[in-house]
């Protein structure tokens, strides 16, 4: 018998649950450690704690972490360098994004991820390149396995998706690591970079590090979403908001996005509520656009306190420890400082040579032209 | 008579060769490039199932495979940028812009990380992608359909930028194009899509052996007069040329092929030989490549020449409406009427006086 109705609609909603609860974000940030450092039982049920070596190696990291943001922004305020974009206070969200990776695992940062570089092993001198002055990219992405830090907001993000496809469709685990600020969640290519990864099944992590401003906008004039981790789930990706100051749930969350991605079961947007306790940059006057009550409130939620006061607790570490990593933080910023007070001299024909793997006939005019004219004003010297 | 209408262009293969559409052409250079190197994929809005909505990936889906070939969402940025990832992971993709003004929203990526990948880290890391665009016009397409968006990347370092004018080029220049270390931008004229040549046959030669970037094509040899063209404009050009000789003029024609690379070798070889020099684009005139051209030429063969450089070009207007777009487009007799205004007679060209508009319109000296 014929039937005048269609196919039913499918149903939308789907009932698996591919990350921790479905696509759905935990109420409020996944938390494991209160301000105090005290274990606590916020919606973490479904992570695992990490492993003491992991949660030691990121005191380690976070300590050296700052240390190095703290020396970079002193180096822009010497003008040793052009600019700092600082990350002294997201120190958990830097070094764990690293610390969840592989070797073999990529990375695409932003301008202002250096902490993470650092973290993965990247010679601090090579990502201070840029703003040095030297070249626009001074560490070999290929070898870091690091993709050139991004200023263009967001953009980089479909890079990693398109990345991340390649590495899959060549049979290799490799698992991407995108980084975002808040503000860039408003950018078109953070919404194609989110869809195309769902679609493709990109083994791609998408870590928002949500630090409450875009330079001088505050996230309640970016958006409405009720989390920025809520912008996963239109696009079908497993979604998580995590207190970003808490460096044991920023690992146990990562961890799991990790695994999660490369198990080959899509993306994963991670949104780690911090706070950026610098100004966007040594240029950046933070005062005209927050109070310092704010500030001093952010300040009470420090990551290297927190995971420092359970680790003691824990019997994990010790005052010797502490001293010894703190010593090892200060040699490693007064070797920066060594290692970038040298004067830097650039070959003026590498203007040329990048252009393309062959220059143009054009080029070629043009670098006899610049040739020609530092010759002439060397012998007149 | 145009060029695409001839009898086979000379040097083709002859016993091999294949008459083919443009649209075809490229689709075998797709092909035959995935053959040769696995790493080719393509992929877009439409490219796969469908094969493009002007059927230049035809088949090649269901040839190679989803894997090779395949559709994306419907964002271009998406597109360009997912095709800078996949050629970090050791591809070569060829993208397709549906049409030259939907890839505006793919800008930035294009300007932004196409163009300087090599040079943001010192040449560790290259992009060998092509990104295919339908562009121009003569359709009688509607607004956003019919774009010559060509300038907008020839204005950025780092870009190479290819047009063919002939079904043979095509085929060649789009397998050189993926062939190539960097990326291209390959504007594909849409009103040659159906237009007829000849390719090789079924043996085709490999990547290597096409040669022809940065190597422009004299397509018609002459004595007095050198146009310029590019893409769709290089069939106006013939087509000038041909009626040009009624008036005694003999006109040779030069087709860039590629306009980054640029060739100033053989334009300014061919405007010495000639002494006049008219430049021919169906894109909007100011701030054009036909400027770019003009000021080349200058700088490079002023004393051969006996008349300014000019210019035909589209209006400075926004693409009009398909019913006017015959006004719009250079015609043969634009090019005529600016050969015409060459300095044949050494009387001064009124056009540009201040009292122009009061003098007897097309008399010289009447100032």
């Amino acid at each position: 018998m014929t039937t005048d109705t269609s196919t039913p609609l499918p149903q939308t909603v789907p009932t698996d649950r591919p990350f921790a609860r479905g696509l759905m974000p935990a109420p409020m940030p996944v938390q494991f450690l209160d301000d105090l450092g005290r274990r606590v039982q916020v919606f973490n049920d479904d992570y695992p704690e990490p492993s003491s070596e992991q949660l030691v190696a990121a005191y380690g990291a976070m300590v050296i972490g700052r240390r190095f943001d703290v020396q970079a922004t002193a180096l822009a305020k010497q003008g040793r360098l052009a600019v700092y974009p600082p990350s002294r206070g997201q120190e958990a969200c830097q070094i764990s994004s690293m610390l969840a990776l592989s070797r073999n695992d990529w990375t695409f940062p932003t301008y202002r991820d250096s902490m993470a570089l650092v973290t993965r092993g990247l010679d601090p001198v090579e990502v201070l390149t840029s703003p040095h002055g030297a070249a626009h990219c001074g560490y070999d992405p290929r070898a870091s396995r690091t993709a050139p830090q991004s200023t263009p907001l967001a953009t980089q993000l479909i890079h990693a998706v398109g990345f991340a496809s390649g590495e899959k469709r060549k049979g290799r685990p490799t698992v991407t690591m995108a980084f975002v600020g808040d503000g860039a969640t408003s950018e078109g290519d953070f919404h194609e970079a989110l869809n195309f990864a769902a679609v493709f099944k990109a083994p791609v992590v998408f870590l928002v590090q949500n630090n409450r401003y875009a330079i001088s906008v505050p996230l309640s004039k970016q958006t409405a979403a009720p989390s920025l981790g809520y912008k996963g789930i239109g696009y079908g990706i497993a979604s998580e908001q995590v207190d970003g100051n808490d460096a044991m749930a920023m690992l146990a969350v990562l961890n799991k996005a990790v695994a999660h991605a490369r198990s080959g079961q899509g993306p994963v947007l991670v949104e780690a509520h911090t706070y950026r306790l610098d100004a966007h940059t040594n240029a950046d006057d933070a005062t005209r656009y927050r109070d310092s009550a704010e500030v001093e409130d952010w300040g009470r939620r420090n990551p290297i306190a927190r995971l420092e006061a359970w680790l003691r607790h824990e019997g994990l570490i010790d005052d010797a420890f502490v001293a010894s990593v703190a010593a090892k933080a200060e040699a490693f910023a007064a070797d920066l400082r060594e290692r970038m007070s040298v004067d830097l001299t650039v070959d003026p024909m590498s203007l040329f040579d990048n252009v393309f793997a062959t220059p143009t006939p054009q080029l070629l005019e043009q670098r006899a032209m610049v040739q020609a004219e530092l010759e002439a004003e060397e012998a007149s010297r | 008579m145009t060029l695409n209408d001839t009898a086979r262009p000379e040097g083709t293969p002859a016993p091999a060769a294949q008459q083919v559409t443009m649209s075809g052409a490229i689709n075998r250079a797709l092909r035959d490039a995935m053959s040769a190197d696995a790493d080719v994929v393509v992929f877009g809005e439409d490219v796969g199932t469908l094969g493009g909505v002007f059927r230049v990936t035809d088949g090649i889906a269901r040839d190679f495979g989803e894997e090779r070939c395949f559709d994306t969402p419907l964002a271009e940025a998406g597109i360009v940028g997912y095709a800078v990832g996949m050629a970090m992971a050791g591809f070569r993709p060829v993208i397709e812009m549906q049409f030259d003004a939907f890839a505006y929203p793919a800008f930035e990526q294009i300007a932004s990380h196409v163009a300087k990948m090599r040079n943001r880290t010192s040449g560790r890391v290259n992009l060998p992608l092509v990104i295919r665009v339908p562009f121009g016009g003569g359709i009688g397409g509607v607004e956003h359909h019919c774009d010559s968006s060509e300038a907008y990347y020839a204005h950025t370092p780092g870009l190479k930028v290819v047009t063919p004018a002939t079904v043979e080029d095509a085929y060649t220049l789009m397998r050189e194009a993926i062939n190539d270390p960097d990326p291209v931008i390959f504007m594909e004229p849409k009103r040659l899509y159906w237009s007829k040549g000849f390719i090789p046959g079924a043996a085709a030669p490999d990547a290597e052996a096409f040669q022809s970037f940065g190597r422009a094509a004299v397509r018609r040899e002459g004595t007095d007069v050198t146009l310029v063209a590019y893409g769709p404009s290089v069939d106006v050009a013939m087509e000038a040329a041909s009626a040009a000789t009624d008036s005694g003029w003999s006109v040779e024609v030069v087709d860039l092929r590629t306009i980054v690379p640029f060739d100033d070798e053989t334009v300014v070889a061919s405007v010495r030989k000639t002494g006049r020099c008219v430049v021919v684009q169906e894109a909007q005139g100011f701030a054009g490549v036909g400027a770019e051209i003009a000021a080349r030429v200058q700088e490079r063969a002023f004393h051969s020449l006996h008349a300014p450089v000019l210019r035909v070009a589209g209006l400075d207007i926004p693409y009009p409406p398909p019913k006017l777009e015959h006004l719009h487009l250079p015609g043969v007799e634009r090019v005529l009427d600016a050969i015409a205004r060459l300095q044949w007679d050494d009387d001064a060209d009124t056009r540009f006086f201040p009292d122009a508009h009061l003098a007897d319109a097309g008399k010289g000296g009447a100032a």
